[in-house]
């Protein structure tokens, strides 16, 4: 089966890029190859992952445990699966960064209730000594924030940081993100299915379907100006808020495609209102549709005359 | 939904199809030496329901939402109150007209996954309620299963597989089959689309609307995701902490929310626009969710609101109408 396929983009110093998909797009599997984390039996068969000059792909081990505590953190969806729960917190933040030989035992202890207070944890000279259960979802989300960046890395991969919280503490971590990622001038990978989330924090945005990349470009041209029929489809399906009469939502009809055996042509077609002939039988390139928005996609939705098929 | 928002947000217009006077649901936690304590999960909740409204009831993890769904349909008995379903007091009735009243009230799940008993195949689950209401049996009852099964949108030859064989969007699509099948009235939908891909979330709440204008169903939709339950609802209540501190009209509510709470809510939610976005500031509340087995005194959200005042610790603010068809419970409605 192939999870990811022929996934290419590149993320700028402190640019903060989205990858947005549908369970089995393959955003967590890309993420996932940029650390070479891909879980077994899975295998990078192809690419290279540029980190500045150094190809991850072709690193030691010993080069890839460098790479991962120092350059880059992973935020994951879920605090407590990452979180060892019979360590303090405080002392698994410190591990991080003597592990990961940037700082002395002296230093690293000197700087863990810093950083704890700099992720907000009230009370955080006394919170130090918590267990990660002492901790509410939010707090834990925000303990692995301090440990991800305790050795300053220039990447943040946050896969579904906010999924499992509440919206009001969601607002605070997406805040939280924003900031640290300007503080420390980090790149941010974030990979979510919440496009509002997306519109909030991300200044590109990478969408991804079935393993491929359907669409990317600026935010803006993205969410005002979709080219490819998925992603559009995708922004209509979910309600507007200034919504003034009641809409009906456009649904996408059917299910995203079993990958061990993808349909011929574009992955999108069984689904897509859109389709003509060419799409069942030919996979579309991505292409650049508008300066620096790609789409793959043989009829693009600047070319679609009648919307209205899609009720 | 909006069309028929002038007859539903008016609850003087029409004559309630549930009502929930001061419904209390308690929980016993702990135990061991020292700490026997009540989780106060609803604490006092009134509200009414109109004929073929959708209410909305959000609020975070925790809140009680879930519970006083539970409570209004009966999977749980209230501690005290009443919830009357039109005029049938159905905290006090017993034997035959429980459960004649009860086949009108149906409800969905969160999870399409664990609400289905894995071991039945569809036209079973779906069947089941036909059987234990004793509605019909036989050839009779086969009928009726193809019958709603072909209106949630499901193959009626499936009948014989069995849940693992479909997807979360199709398993949603039987536990509605089953809510539907003995003809309800009022239906509480428990986060019935947030289990599911977004695109498939839109499917879901689509064939909810549709057979909301066929069977003239009422639905209590209960879930955290703000726009979805307002794009589904006519009103909107919303609780913290066991407590109702608003219900209103959903435009209203997003135009001008009246409760501090409201607000910190209405600010916290991402809206998929990146001209919105640049513009949202967020209310970032302070501390932690209090304890519900120890909750605040007097307005439960006075420790944590950015405008509480020191009578907001001292006195319980009733909820009341503060302006037509919005009540809210605060001393300083509006103010933030």
């Amino acid at each position: 089966m192939t999870a990811v396929d022929g996934v290419s983009f590149e993320v700028d110093r402190g640019e903060i890029v989205g990858i947005v998909g549908e369970s089995g797009s393959g955003k967590t599997m890309t993420a996932l190859s940029i650390l070479r984390l891909v879980p077994e039996p899975g295998r990078i068969t192809n690419g290279r992952i540029l980190f500045e000059e150094q190809d991850v792909v072709q690193m030691t081990d010993e080069d890839i445990r460098e790479f991962r505590g120092n350059d880059v953190a992973m935020i994951f969806q879920d605090p407590m699966t990452s979180l060892n729960p019979v360590l303090r917190v405080g002392f698994q933040i410190e591990e991080a960064m003597v592990a990961h030989r940037r700082f002395t035992r002296r230093q690293a202890k000197e700087r863990v209730v810093p950083l704890l207070q700099r992720v907000r944890i009230p009370a955080a000279e006394q919170r130090v000594r918590d267990y990660p259960h002492q901790f509410s979802g939010g707090m834990r989300q925000r303990g692995m924030i301090a440990m991800g960046v305790s050795n300053q890395p220039s990447l943040l991969i946050a896969d579904e940081p906010t999924t499992a919280l509440d919206v009001t503490v969601q607002a605070s971590i997406i805040e939280l993100t924003r900031e640290l990622s300007r503080e420390l001038r980090a790149s941010v990978i974030l990979i979510t299915h919440n496009m509002a989330l997306i519109a909030s924090l991300c200044q590109r945005v990478i969408v991804m379907y079935a393993g491929r990349i359907v669409e990317e470009g600026p935010t803006r041209a993205i969410f005002k100006n979709p080219q490819h029929p998925y992603t559009w489809s995708l922004l209509r399906s979910i309600p507007r808020v200034d919504e003034q009469t009641h809409e009906k939502l456009i649904s996408i009809k059917g299910l995203p495609p079993d990958l061990s055996k993808p349909p011929p042509g574009c992955k999108f077609h069984p689904r897509c209102r859109f389709r003509v002939d060419r799409c069942f039988t030919d996979e579309p390139p991505l292409e650049e549709v508008d300066p620096g928005q790609l789409a793959r996609c043989w009829v693009l939705m600047k070319n679609v005359k009648d919307l209205e098929v899609a009720r | 939904m909006s069309a028929q928002a002038t007859a539903a947000t008016d609850p003087a217009l029409r004559k309630a199809l549930v009502r929930v006077e001061d419904v209390v649901k308690y929980f016993p936690v702990g135990g061991g030496l020292f700490g026997r304590g009540v989780v106060h999960a609803v604490d006092g909740v009134s509200l009414t329901i109109q004929p073929g409204e959708t209410l909305g009831l959000v609020g975070e993890s925790g809140c009680g939402k879930s519970t006083l769904g539970r409570v209004i349909v009966q999977l749980q008995p209230a501690t005290s109150g009443h919830v009357y379903f039109k005029d049938v007091d159905l905290t006090r009735v017993r034997g035959e007209k429980l459960r004649r009243t009860r086949q009108q009230i149906q409800m969905i799940f969160q999870d399409p996954y664990a609400s289905l008993n894995p071991r039945m195949t569809v036209g079973d689950i779906v069947a089941e309620p036909l059987r234990n209401f004793h509605v019909a049996r036989g050839r009779k009852a086969e009928q009726r299963v193809q019958e709603v099964m072909r209106v949630v949108g499901l193959n009626p030859n499936f009948v014989n597989r069995y849940p693992h064989e479909f997807s979360g969007g199709q398993r949603q699509r039987i536990g509605i089959a089953r809510a539907l099948v003995l003809n309800p009235t009022f239906i509480v939908a428990d986060e019935p689309v947030s289990a599911l891909d977004v695109s498939i979330q839109a499917q879901i709440v689509n064939l909810m609307e549709d057979l909301q204008e066929k069977f003239d169903l009422t639905f209590l939709f209960i879930a955290h995701d703000l726009s979805v339950v307002r794009h589904m609802s006519d009103r909107i209540a919303v609780m913290y902490l066991g407590k109702i501190v608003e219900i209103g009209p959903s435009d209203s509510i997003r135009d001008k929310p009246l409760h501090p709470y409201t607000k910190v809510l209405e600010s916290s939610v991402p809206v998929p626009d990146p001209d919105l976005e640049a513009a949202r500031r967020p209310i970032l509340l302070k501390g932690e969710i209090p304890s519900p087995v120890n909750p605040p005194s007097a307005c439960r959200f006075h420790t944590r609101c950015p405008i509480a005042e020191k009578i907001c610790s001292e006195v319980e603010p009733p909820l009341e109408m503060k302006e037509n068809g919005r009540f809210a419970a605060c001393h300083f409605p509006g103010k933030l």
